[in-house]
């Protein structure tokens, strides 16, 4: 149907160009002046012709699909809808030129270099202020020139750098911001050119797109170069703030795509002017660091005393050349938005040459002329603060009311030296998608450069851009609701595909090198095992009882109140939980009360401590800590979990007859992610550290439960449901039925789930198994004596196996109980929770406060 | 005009961190080495320190001082710097309020167009740093000193009498982070904070203001022995005059340094030039003693044979 659809075709052309007409139909990157399609934008745009309303709404879910399940987020602070927020990939890409992407090109390797010499200038002779290049107070009031930095020879190397730019309404591509401290994005775009491409697999290959990972290769070559120590096996760690960076998902993402360790400030110590990583096998040494922490926080000694996330004595090392930084302390001092002012004439002075990109026209206010300049033209302005901080953005002084403009100018007056004014660009506009329906929206896109030898830099083909939410808004951050856009350049020919690890094949998907896997990442899989065996443990528990519950509804006699009265109790007891009304205590009947409250607070409430919701949400919690060591798989399993349960945490009604349901799901995908990590994760420190967990937590709520319901003889018809309620919650009542063909009695069942070797449920089964992961640990020789934690668990072996069923299961005639049992439960538990101790002391403990000294 | 009377002073400063636990690690910054300038030469410098560290490196820091950088590695409870050093002084001279032709306000007008590499040092402190940040009370209280078209030197003169006038000297009622505009209201600090007022003063009218720290020689009254440790650590700031370079005032004293003081390091505020800092890997507080004494040279053989018999 040809004609239909021309028609629609012609219809949405009309549309978009009406739109683009209202911002400026020049500015658009798509359209030519007559509103006709760019030759260059005529695959992509024939593309979406071609796509009906539905496949829209296909491309758009598939994108949110992928966004979803790769886990990517961005932690907007003082989100309402949480701090972790989706990123959100408009599916159109930015298309760039092979022309537009020379010149790009070729203006950011020359800001690079130029912006490199400005760095080793300012912290090394400073003659660019000394012969009037640069006024001294936009530089010696500028927070990030770091005077404990400067003069040290071997650190002022810009190895990372990016750029925002634009196009302007003349046509010409325009630098608005510097990003030389941590410069973030190009995580980002690897993920948003992941998502493109398999949105667009027959039109990416057809546009003849760059490929980004030459760009990561290189990255990689120039930071194994940077190592001081020239070995031949550099040790690389990307530092961060935390999960609750910002970006976090992003440097996990690139510690796992680059396979170096991802590290936090107390990963790390100095001694004998050396970086180590306290890692699980001891300390290791480290050769560079990849800074994604803001220099004034690296060091408490010497920078910011009341920075946590630092590494006190880091300066010692730079001094010292045993470490480099990628970028080097201090670096951030290149992004004074005031330093563009001035450019032009260091261009001339360094290069001799003028500046192939030319920035926004900019005004330092600590300059008279040009702060009376921008008083008088404030509200044509964008202004900014020559620091980055939170408190002042960037501000687009033509929204400001006449009130807000007076404080605005008098916050200038105050402190000139401290602002900027910058031309306001009308940036082009791009299509993007809103609704069903392409529209105009402006765009910036992020161009990201990189060392590749001593002052000389390579340009990543492609990169994170950003378009606006509204039509005409200028304001693309995610805090205004900008959505990300993958960048498109043209190549002359199609690219091969070429992996990060061309010669070592694809280590995309597997864990950072587990050589150095530091403590708090073992200590996080560890505990990762530990909460996702009690939730598994406690949804089990809380399966059976919501059963037991359901089946005293419908039949109402003592028998089944006295079995689910009994279930609640095992509950409270295995997640050391207190009940929540005092008729629930042991020993009172049910039938006066109502379990619904309990049971609905034992699964749903998160302030509780014990409850399912609260014991997922620290599993999930742990499991982010470690963010870059999962596989795709893994990831996709956790997130899952997460989004379901939240899902269920915000509907508005939840009734008790949903929940079977629910945990029979929760119960299955704990047991997927098991299975996953037995099938992907090596058998190496983190794998050993997240079973022992696993293992070591199955003993303990095993122990519990076993406590709690079969200690005390109740009478023979409440004796056998106990055992099955018992059995059913150990998830071993099957088992049982198949090994001994008659009722449950509690010699079978004790040889069943404490002594039988075979089975994967029963106690022997995890002693000897964390006996064997403990054999296994870091930096541990067969030979070396036992450690405490060695010898509890021989004692809980020798223990378990000399006992005797038969005296176990025997009740003590005057109490009533299994005292023998008791005894044997008690002691294991004693040695069990010392391995755990055990454990952290030998390899946990990195988490040590510090304190400031002076 | 009579030649100025050198003067040799031994200066110990000892500082003793006693921890609650136990360190595994610590790493500190020192700055207790005198400086060398036109009226003070450090003749020798030694240093003790407990635990002996792992690693000891000296480098000047961005302003000049003389910085001693070292770790401990070994677990321990105590922590003891000692810093030995002979100094010799020459009475500075300074700017005469009567003689000084510069008026204030023409020099701090000027200070933006005065360039080249000994002004760009200059004029970073007429700018906020820190723990000095100009501002609108700061230049209220100066006002009443800086008169129109009044001679550099006599406003910061007066400034300095002010100060010691209108302050009192207490004691533990302030922290270096006390902010000034406290200070202002409740009138009372330490040396420390005498200094920074005025800087922050000075900055607040545009012109360059420094943080010195140091030692001031005290006397013991007539007819006593100088008690060991009863010195302290010392600190008055510096204002740029356009011909005469830095003059120093001690508001604390209510003197301009006439080779009583000694010169350890100079900053934009304290926290640039803090004499003794350090990081400490370990759990709990700790707690510090520091004593200081400042011995002219006539003194020596006396003090000598006091240490000898105690």
């Amino acid at each position: 149907m040809v004609t239909s659809e021309a028609s629609r075709a012609l219809a949405w052309r009309d549309a978009y160009v009406n739109l683009a007409k209202t911002v400026g139909l020049a500015a658009d990157e798509m359209l030519l002046a007559d509103g006709s399609i760019q030759p260059l934008w005529q695959p992509v745009i024939e593309h979406f012709e071609t796509l009906e309303k539905s496949d829209i709404r296909d491309l758009r879910q598939a994108a949110l699909r992928l966004i979803h399940e790769n886990g990517i987020t961005y932690n907007v602070h003082g989100d309402p809808r949480g701090t972790q927020r989706p990123w959100e990939l408009d599916p159109v890409p930015f298309v760039i030129s092979s022309d537009d992407w020379e010149r790009i090109e070729s203006g950011l390797v020359q800001r690079a270099k130029l912006l490199n010499l400005v760095l080793d200038d300012l912290y090394g002779p400073r003659n660019l202020i000394n012969q009037g290049l640069l006024p001294p107070e936009l530089v010696f009031s500028h927070q990030e020139f770091l005077r404990p930095c400067a003069g040290i020879d071997a650190s002022r190397e810009l190895i990372l750098g990016s750029a925002d730019m634009a196009r302007g309404p003349d046509g010409r591509i325009w630098i608005v911001n510097d990003r030389t401290q941590a410069p973030s994005g190009s995580g980002y775009a690897l993920e948003n050119r992941g998502i493109s491409t398999r949105l667009f697999p027959g039109l990416f290959g057809r546009c003849k797109v760059r490929r980004l990972a030459p760009f990561f290769r290189s990255l990689i070559k120039t930071l194994n170069q940077l190592s001081p120590t020239k070995g031949n096996d550099p040790r690389i760690v990307i530092l961060t703030p935390g999960p609750l960076a910002e970006t976090y998902f992003e440097h996990a993402y690139l510690a796992a795509y680059l396979g170096v360790t991802l590290v936090q400030g107390d990963d790390l110590t100095v001694r004998d002017r050396r970086v180590w990583l306290r890692s699980l096998a001891g300390l290791e040494p480290v050769d560079v660091i990849v800074r994604r922490l803001d220099s004034t926080f690296c060091d408490p000694l010497t920078l910011r005393s009341d920075s946590y996330l630092g590494v006190p004595g880091l300066l010692e090392a730079i001094r010292a050349n045993n470490v480099a930084l990628a970028n080097p302390l201090g670096s951030g001092v290149l992004e004074n938005p005031g330093l563009m002012a001035f450019l032009p004439r260091i261009a001339r002075h360094f290069l001799g040459e003028d500046l192939k990109l030319p920035s926004s026209a900019t005004w330092w206010c600590g300059q008279k002329t040009e702060c009376q300049y921008v008083l008088e033209n404030l509200k044509n302005l964008v202004i900014k603060s020559i620091n980055r901080s939170p408190n002042f953005g960037t501000v687009f002084a033509d929204r400001l009311s006449a009130a807000e403009l007076q404080v605005l100018r008098d916050k200038i007056k105050a402190n000139p030296d401290s602002f900027v004014g910058q031309e306001r660009v009308a940036f082009s506009t791009l299509p993007c998608l809103v609704k069903d329906q392409l529209q105009p929206r402006h765009a910036i896109f992020r161009g990201t450069f990189a060392a590749i030898g001593k002052g000389e830099f390579t340009v990543m083909p492609g990169g994170l851009s950003r378009a606006a939410s509204g039509l005409g808004d200028l304001d693309v951050s995610p805090r205004a609701g900008g959505v990300a856009k993958d960048t498109w350049v043209l190549g002359d020919a199609p690219e091969a595909f070429a992996s990060l690890w061309s010669e070592e094949g694809d280590r995309h998907q597997l864990a950072a090198d587990e050589r150095n896997l530091p403590s708090r990442s073992g200590e996080n899989l560890f505990w990762a095992g530990r909460y996702a065996e009690r939730t598994e443990g406690t949804a089990r528990v809380l399966r059976r009882t919501l059963q037991n519950y359901f089946d005293g509804i419908s039949r109402n006699d003592g028998v089944h109140d006295q079995q689910l009265n009994i279930m609640i109790t095992a509950l409270h007891t295995i997640t050391e939980t207190l009940p929540l009304s005092k008729s629930l205590e042991a020993g009172s009947r049910l039938a006066d009360s109502y379990p619904e409250d309990e049971l609905l607070s034992m699964l749903m409430d998160q302030q509780r401590i014990g409850t399912l919701s609260a014991t997922l949400r620290s599993f999930i919690n742990a499991c982010y800590g470690v963010r870059d060591l999962w596989s795709l798989d893994s990831w996709r399993v956790i997130d899952s979990i997460d989004s379901q349960w939240k899902a269920l945490q915000q509907s508005k009604a939840v009734f008790l007859f949903s929940f079977p349901n629910e945990l029979n799901s929760l119960i299955t995908q704990l047991m997927a992610l098991t299975g996953l990590n037995l099938e992907s994760m090596t058998r190496q420190a983190g794998w050993l550290m997240l079973d022992t967990g696993r293992r070591l937590e199955r003993s303990l709520l095993l122990i519990s439960l076993l406590r709690s319901m079969l200690l005390e003889r109740r009478g023979e018809s409440h004796d056998y449901l106990t055992m099955e309620n018992f059995l059913a919650a150990s998830d071993s009542l099957v088992t049982h039925q198949r090994r001994y063909r008659s009722q449950p009695n509690a010699e079978s069942v004790l040889s069943l789930m404490l002594l039988d070797e075979n089975n994967p449920r029963s106690l022997l089964y995890q002693v000897a198994r964390v006996q064997n992961h403990a054999a296994l640990f870091p930096g541990k020789k067969s030979t070396d004596p036992l450690l405490a934690e060695d010898k509890f668990l021989l004692r809980a072996h020798t223990q378990l196996k000399l006992c005797d069923v038969h005296e176990l299961a025997q009740v003590d005639p005057v109490s009533g109980r299994r005292e023998h049992l008791d005894k044997l439960l008690k002691n294991l538990t004693t040695l069990l929770i010392g391995v755990s101790e055990g454990m952290t002391l030998t390899y946990f403990s990195h988490v040590k406060s510090t304190s400031l000294l002076g | 005009m009579t030649p100025a009377v050198m003067k040799i002073y031994k200066i110990r400063h000892n500082t003793t961190y006693r921890y609650d636990g136990l360190a595994s690690i610590c790493h500190n910054e020192v700055r207790l080495t005198p400086l060398n300038m036109a009226t003070q030469r450090c003749v020798s410098t030694s240093f003790a320190v407990t635990p002996t560290p792992a690693t000891t490196d000296e480098f000047n820091d961005f302003f000049g001082n003389r910085v001693t950088s070292f770790s401990i590695q070994e677990p321990h409870e105590e922590l003891e710097i000692e810093f030995n050093s002979l100094v010799e002084v020459t009475p500075p001279r300074w700017l005469g309020a009567s003689e000084d032709p510069t008026a204030w306000d023409t020099a701090a007008e000027q200070l933006r167009s005065q360039s080249g590499a000994k002004w760009a040092e200059v004029r970073q402190f007429a700018l906020p740093s820190p723990l000095i940040a100009p501002a609108a009370d700061l230049r209220n209280y100066a006002a009443p000193s800086f008169t129109k078209g009044r001679p550099l030197a006599q406003a910061a003169l007066d400034l300095m009498h002010r100060i010691y006038a209108e302050f009192e000297f207490v004691s533990g009622f302030t922290t270096i982070s006390t902010p000034l505009s406290e200070l202002l209201q409740h009138r009372r600090g330490v040396c420390q904070d005498f200094a920074q007022l005025a800087i922050g003063c000075l900055r607040s009218l545009g012109l360059p203001a420094r943080y010195v720290s140091g030692y001031i020689e005290t006397a013991p009254p007539p007819g006593q022995k100088r008690l060991i440790g009863a010195d302290a650590s010392h600190a008055w700031f510096s204002v740029y005059h356009p011909q005469a370079g830095w003059q120093d005032f001690d508001p604390t004293n209510n003197k301009q340094p006439n080779g009583q003081h000694i010169t350890l390091s100079y900053g934009r505020d304290f926290s640039d030039i803090s004499p003794v800092k350090g990081v400490m890997v370990g759990s709990g507080g700790h707690e510090i003693d520091v004593a200081v004494d400042v011995i002219p040279s006539n003194e020596f053989q006396s003090q000598t044979q006091f240490q000898q018999q105690s």
